[in-house]
């Protein structure tokens, strides 16, 4: 693993040693949001005298925020094949693709987030609400930092075209959309299915 | 809208001390800059220093921050034993209470992330990547990233001074006390962002040396070949990956409780004020070990080398590491046995506490082994250590008293713990940080530090840290509180003379540390060291010419044993001129780092006084800053082959000149 790290003398570091890092940054993040998930657990029955979950999630408009997520990652799939392929039209593409899902997400998110302050259900209103605020929001915060790389890589590309940085980086992007995925699935079965059932 | 916030000029604080504190910081700033111009180093101070990426200099810098800090919580400490010592039977002492408050919360605060983090880190950043045979770090612009974000943090600690006010909240922020409601000032607030701003830093630089470790190696290296400072380096930087996220999202909830009136610590709406003390010490507790770590790794590279000996148990001390870095998951109720779990829970933390000073005990072991029969030369390194392995084992047995429920029990919140936390974390992590300062400090500079100075710093300190701290423990079990601002019981007023006068030891220390850098500074040719192994040194780090090229090495070494450089002595390769020069590339320097820590004050700062529009602004232009420097591929510069040999080809002249080789 070690041998010949150094010695290798390319433009700068090789990849692999790049990718890494963004595995255990991927990792720091994951104890992140599961101090988030253990708070939200903790205080889930917390509604003092507000709502709780089974009168406020509407599963319908989850299930579409969903969708629209998992498809994203479906679709940054493809922009990797064109990627490999060095097709820099399939690229820009489908990366434009994935951000029309991804803006499609934070637009349901924030729709339901109106919705329930507007029925009064606010993150002042009870600790399972300030809980649940948080959690979702701060996924909601990491999507869109991630359209915010989207729309800077879809410039790199488009100007620079399908180069080893270039593609590098769009690599760890990958990593970072679909780690968001996986927490996403997290999200939807403890907070939206658990709240639901009660 | 009020452009300004919550500032204005009632911000400046009218008691004449603090006052003096601010007229002397601006004093200080003024003659740095003043002198910087007069010298025409603004330049010098840009290319070389405030753009760098080189980890020497990082290092350096590192630990110039926590040299400040350490004066600067060194004082508040000196200024509450000053008040304790007087403060007794009626008398208010000179300190108003919410000042104390200040003094104690700070002075916490203040040594832990400014004085002891940036010390180790900056010690790692010296020595890991040459110990590991390695030209620099894994992300070098990152590094950078961390110090600028940590100084900027300690920046804000500095601006409380003269601009409003810090936590009261103890360095730990209890809630709801650290609530909106009970503590509407900004005080907290420049608590919760210095933390914060910090954190994200240490974050970096855990996952930054992480991956240097795992991936930057010199061939031949392997896991059972690293030097025993690099592995400890290695589980601090994993605790530091794992467990700052804890910190980061604790702050965070809280900072939503003060700004946006969310439940979460809260006495109403459903808040759980446990939840702060669980996830706070989910970090904390690894934190100690943090803290701790990268010293027990400096002791063992100095009880190696002065000891002329290979390191006694090296794997035990591997395993002992990382069992310790295990546990330290596992012992956080330990904090708050008080607060309200069964029996059973309690239990079960207090075994697993006492389990952890099993491997603690096997490293006194170790190191006694390793000085056993060894030939030691008592240089300023090896007195440190041997003052940490007496005192900190005192500190570790008061430690495993503590981890007894029954006794927490009686001794909770007193002056037993605030003895016993001194006892480990001063010879533990500060008496190794010293050692690390004494046995780096010429790779770093290229001379020694003077000995005898030297010699009267660590008799202040130590001395004046038994002075200090064992009446602590006797009042502690005379049921004194800690934190108090004044006290009636004119029994505990001796054992408080007594602590203050052991801080004035620990003051001569510490002004015979400034002494010593100003003297070996004055005498630099005398204690210049060619060879860049003063010490006759066992790892890589020393086969480095001091201070170390930009690129460490020339030609990467091959690893063929645990000592490596002992190895390569006794082989005789060591000083070997190689057969010829490959170019090497390495980071360019770059402005962002800089920029990105000047932008989180900023940021920070206009968090602190409700000044949106500022936030926004410097928000985005951090933002901006990252992406711009995302887009440049052209980071990298080449030192050709021919350059690369004149550089060595001068080193090789001087060595021979001195008859090294």
């Amino acid at each position: 693993m070690s041998h010949g790290a150094n010695t290798v003398h390319g433009a700068s570091r090789p990849d692999t040693i790049v990718n890494f890092g963004f595995w255990v940054y991927l990792m720091s993040d994951v104890i992140l949001f599961s101090m988030l998930f253990t708070m939200f657990v903790v205080v889930s029955d917390n509604t003092f005298g507000g709502p709780d979950g089974a009168e406020l999630f509407k599963l319908r408009d989850v299930f579409f925020e969903t969708m629209a997520l998992l498809f994203s990652s479906i679709t940054f799939g493809f922009a990797m094949l064109s990627m490999h392929a060095k097709h820099k039209g399939g690229v820009l593409l489908w990366l434009l693709v994935t951000f029309i899902f991804g803006v499609l997400f934070v637009t349901l998110e924030l729709h339901e987030f109106y919705e329930l302050i507007h029925e009064g259900a606010t993150p002042q209103t009870s600790a399972f609400l300030s809980a649940f605020f948080t959690l979702v929001g701060t996924h909601g915060t990491h999507v869109t930092f991630g359209l915010i790389w989207i729309l800077v890589m879809v410039g790199q590309v488009a100007f620079k075209g399908v180069t080893p940085p270039v593609a590098s980086r769009l690599f760890r992007l990958a990593l970072f959309w679909h780690f968001l995925d996986i927490v996403w699935i997290a999200v939807f079965s403890t907070v939206y299915l658990s709240g639901v059932m009660g | 809208m009020n452009l300004l916030g919550k500032l204005s000029l009632d911000a400046i604080p009218d008691e004449p001390i603090i006052l003096a504190a601010d007229i002397m910081m601006v004093l200080v700033a003024v003659g740095l800059v003043a002198a910087v111009t007069y010298y025409g180093k603004w330049k010098y101070l840009y290319d070389e220093w405030l753009t760098t990426v080189d980890h020497k200099k990082i290092g350096v810098m590192y630990i110039i921050v926590a040299m400040i800090f350490l004066l600067r919580g060194f004082i508040d400490a000196l200024m509450m034993r000053a008040q304790q010592a007087f403060a007794s039977g009626g008398s208010e002492g000179y300190l108003p209470a919410h000042h104390f408050a200040e003094l104690f919360t700070g002075h916490g605060t203040m040594m832990i992330f400014f004085m002891g983090m940036p010390f180790l880190i900056g010690l790692m950043n010296i020595a890991v990547p040459t110990q590991i045979g390695a030209r620099d770090v894994a992300y070098p612009y990152l590094n950078a990233v961390s110090l600028w974000l940590t100084v900027s943090a300690g920046m804000l600690v500095m601006a409380s001074l003269a601009v409003g006010h810090f936590s009261d909240a103890g360095w730990t922020g209890y809630a709801p006390y650290s609530g909106i409601k009970s503590n509407p000032g900004v005080g907290v607030d420049y608590w919760i962002w210095a933390l914060q701003i910090s954190g994200i830093g240490t974050t970096i630089t855990g996952i930054n040396f992480f991956v240097t470790i795992m991936k930057e190696r010199a061939p031949g290296m392997n896991l059972m070949r690293m030097p025993m400072f690099t592995w400890t380096s290695l589980c601090t930087n994993i605790l530091m990956v794992l467990a700052f996220p804890a910190l980061t999202v604790v702050l965070a909830l809280l900072t939503l409780d003060r700004y946006v009136g969310t439940h979460f610590f809260t006495s109403d709406g459903g808040g759980n004020q446990m939840m702060f003390v669980n996830m706070f010490w989910v970090w904390g507790h690894p934190e100690v070990y943090i803290l701790i770590l990268p010293a027990f790794g400096v002791f063992s590279e100095v009880t190696a080398t002065f000891s002329n000996k290979r390191l006694f148990g090296y794997a035990s001390l591997v395993y002992a590491t990382m069992v310790i870095a295990l546990l330290s998951f596992t012992v956080w109720v330990h904090h708050f046995f008080t607060m309200g779990q069964d029996a059973t829970r309690n239990s079960i933390f207090a075994i697993a506490t006492m389990i952890i000073g099993v491997p603690t005990g096997v490293k006194i072991y170790d190191w006694l082994f390793t000085m056993f029969r060894g030939r030691i030369r008592f240089n300023l390194p090896i007195l440190w250590t041997l003052s940490f392995i007496i005192t900190f084992t005192i500190g570790g047995m008061t430690g495993v008293m503590l981890a007894i429920p029954g006794i927490d029990f009686k001794m909770h919140n007193g002056l037993f713990l605030v003895a016993h936390f001194h006892n480990v974390l001063i010879p533990g992590m500060l008496f190794g940080l010293f050692a690390g300062y004494h046995y780096w400090f010429p790779k770093a500079f290229g001379f020694c530090l003077d000995e005898v100075w030297g010699r009267r710093a660590f008799w202040g300190w130590t001395i004046g840290f038994y002075l200090a701290f064992m009446p602590l423990y006797i009042l502690g079990l005379m049921g004194m509180p800690r934190r108090m601002v004044t006290y009636d019981d004119p029994a505990w007023q001796p054992f408080l003379i007594v602590a203050a006068i052991g801080a004035l030891f620990v003051a001569f220390g510490v002004l015979s540390m400034i002494i010593q850098l100003i003297v070996s500074i004055r005498d630099r040719e005398q204690l210049k060291d060619v060879s860049g192994d003063p010490w006759n040194g066992r790892t890589l780090d020393w086969a480095t010419s001091s201070p170390p090229a930009e690129y460490n090495f020339a030609v990467i070494p091959e690893v063929k044993d645990r000592d490596a450089w002992t190895d390569m002595k006794a082989r005789g390769v060591a000083y070997a001129r190689p057969d010829k020069y490959d170019d090497i590339h390495m980071p360019k320097n770059t402005a962002a780092g800089f920029i990105l820590g000047a932008l989180s004050f900023v940021f920070g700062f206009a968090l602190i006084w409700h000044i949106w529009w500022l936030v926004a602004a410097s928000g985005a232009a951090m933002i901006a800053t990252v992406i711009i420097r995302g887009c440049d591929d052209d980071t990298w510069f080449v030192i050709p082959a021919d350059e690369v040999k004149r550089r060595e080809d001068k080193r090789f002249e001087a060595l021979e000149k001195a008859g090294v080789v």
